[in-house]
């Protein structure tokens, strides 16, 4: 990092003269220390997993979530500061909201990508203000069908038939590129989710984590739901199944 | 700058008559307008209404019948309206009144339920939640002096428990084993009163939905904003059943020996 010193890191306003915003690049590196997010878009719908670091054992299971719900049809997983996660999710129900109330329909999920990547380019243009520490990996159904959309701290956002964002997020694209994603349902999208967090988790680094998921398609009548306890244990065993086999 | 040159030289304020020149001259008015001062108006009659909603307690839950008629003053205007909406898994909401009022209500609902959806924390609002809400928004729109011109019956079930609510433009509400809206709370409720009360936990849902019919037809025969196709819903443990819109069998053959309206001359 020979930029650190230069000058040109400390505000989100100055380009430096090879024209690169640091505080940008910086904030892609709160994404890398995070734990891995994925999601995959299958034949009928969306499935989402997160692999959340536990940094204390004292915490309650199950807090602290990294998939939130947007609308009754969009989730939204975050890898990043989970604060930072947190003020996108309530910007993207406003969004979703504001539409609602304008238009009497369910917003569409390439609006809402645009609207949340022109909100996040925003903070990447003023001293005053820091960009935001995450990527953004938002699901969901609307009536053109399933969509899948990653935001990343520019405020670029692309559609993606699978995406992960994070620490893992190489392997984690190595392998969903091997599955067959449009043949898959998203029954099977969760086993393989599950295997994949599992295999991305680097458990000589991070001891502990919580396995998050959810998903939307016609098993949820297109509604935004964690994924069901029985259904969860199950991709949860497999993915320690399949992990000693792999190693 | 004061371009009118009546007001030059004389005093900013015309309750003072410094010059003695009584009776004072007719001058512009030069303060700040607002333009749209006439433009602020509220709904001060409903335009297009509903007429009643009936409800009661029957052994499973709760039972609630309306019908498809959106009146526009004495015109039967709309006649495949519905006037009862069912919200989340537990709850019918029943209206009369201002059916555009009625709709807004149904979007406000909607936006509440999403936003309770999307907290994902395992709870969900019920009817006894979403009557005290709604009669929250007609209190304070009462309030307002701006109203949502409608009597609204909210009736649910959950955790086991039966719930039956009222509540109206005024943000009055009350509860009771049955409730009527409209003509039909002069109508109907007595006749509901006299077959459900005392047998809130006996009667059938053939029974309650046999009261329901005879009560509609009472006022389709005597409410003359009411319409022979109606909808009936039941909430109860299996969740929110809402009907296809059914016929009342009437006979009007009595008719033809009254004497005194109409167009008879003898």
């Amino acid at each position: 990092m020979t930029s650190i010193g230069t000058g040109y890191d400390l505000s989100a306003s100055t380009y430096s003269p090879d024209g690169r915003i640091f505080q940008v690049e910086y904030a892609n590196k709160a994404v890398e220390n995070s734990g891995t997010a994925i999601g995959l878009r299958v034949k009928d719908g969306i499935v989402l997993a997160v692999e959340k670091l536990v940094h204390s054992k004292l915490l309650v299971p199950e807090a602290n979530r990294r998939i939130q719900t947007v609308d009754r049809h969009i989730g939204l997983a975050t890898a990043g500061l989970l604060a930072d996660g947190r003020q996108l999710a309530n910007r993207a129900r406003d969004e979703s909201l504001n539409y609602r109330d304008s238009f009497r329909q369910p917003v569409p999920l390439k609006y809402l990508a645009d609207r949340l990547g022109l909100y996040t380019q925003v903070y990447t243009l003023y001293s005053s203000v820091r960009p935001f520490g995450i990527s953004t990996i938002v699901g969901g159904i609307d009536e053109s069908g399933s969509s899948l959309y990653v935001i990343e701290p520019s405020g670029v956002f692309f559609g993606y038939h699978g995406a992960a964002v994070g620490k893992g997020r190489q392997l984690a694209k190595t392998e969903m590129e091997k599955l067959k994603l449009s043949e898959l349902t998203t029954r099977q999208a969760v086993m393989e989710a599950a295997r994949i967090i599992y295999l991305v988790h680097d458990d000589a680094k991070e001891k502990d984590f919580e396995l998050e998921m959810s998903w939307i398609g016609d098993e949820t009548n297109g509604l935004h739901l964690p994924v069901p306890k029985d259904l969860f244990d199950e991709a949860e065993k497999a993915a320690k199944a399949a992990l000693e086999t792999f190693e | 700058m004061d371009h009118f040159p009546t007001n030059w030289g004389r005093p900013r304020n015309d309750a003072f008559d410094a010059y003695g020149t009584y009776p004072l001259a007719q001058r512009p008015y030069n303060g700040p307008k607002d333009t749209f001062e006439a433009g602020v108006q509220r709904t001060q009659q409903p335009i297009v209404t509903g007429t009643s909603v009936l409800a009661l307690k029957y052994k499973d839950g709760i039972m609630m019948a309306a019908d498809n008629l959106a009146s526009y003053g004495s015109l039967a205007r709309f006649k495949d309206i519905q006037r009862l909406h069912p919200v989340g898994n537990n709850t019918v909401i029943g209206a009369g009144g201002d059916m555009s009022d009625f709709q807004y209500i149904q979007s406000l609902l909607d936006s509440l339920m999403i936003e309770e959806f999307t907290a994902q924390d395992g709870h969900s609002l019920g009817p006894a939640e979403l009557h005290e809400y709604l009669a929250q928004v007609m209190y304070g729109r009462r309030s307002k002096i701006n109203p949502l011109w409608n009597s609204l019956i909210v009736g649910g079930f959950k955790d086991g428990k039966r719930f039956l609510s009222y509540v109206d433009l005024l943000g009055t509400t009350y509860s009771a084993s049955t409730l009527a809206t409209g003509y039909g709370a002069y109508i109907a409720q007595p006749l509901l009163r006299k077959a459900v009360e005392g047998y809130e936990d006996v009667l059938t849902e053939e029974q309650a939905e046999k009261i329901m019919t005879e009560c509609l037809k009472v006022l389709f025969y005597r409410d003359a904003r009411s319409l022979n196709k109606y909808q009936i819903a039941t909430i109860t443990t299996k969740g929110v059943n809402l009907s296809e819109s059914r016929s009342l069998d009437t006979t009007w053959s009595f008719a033809e020996g009254i004497r005194g309206y109409g167009a008879q001359t003898q």
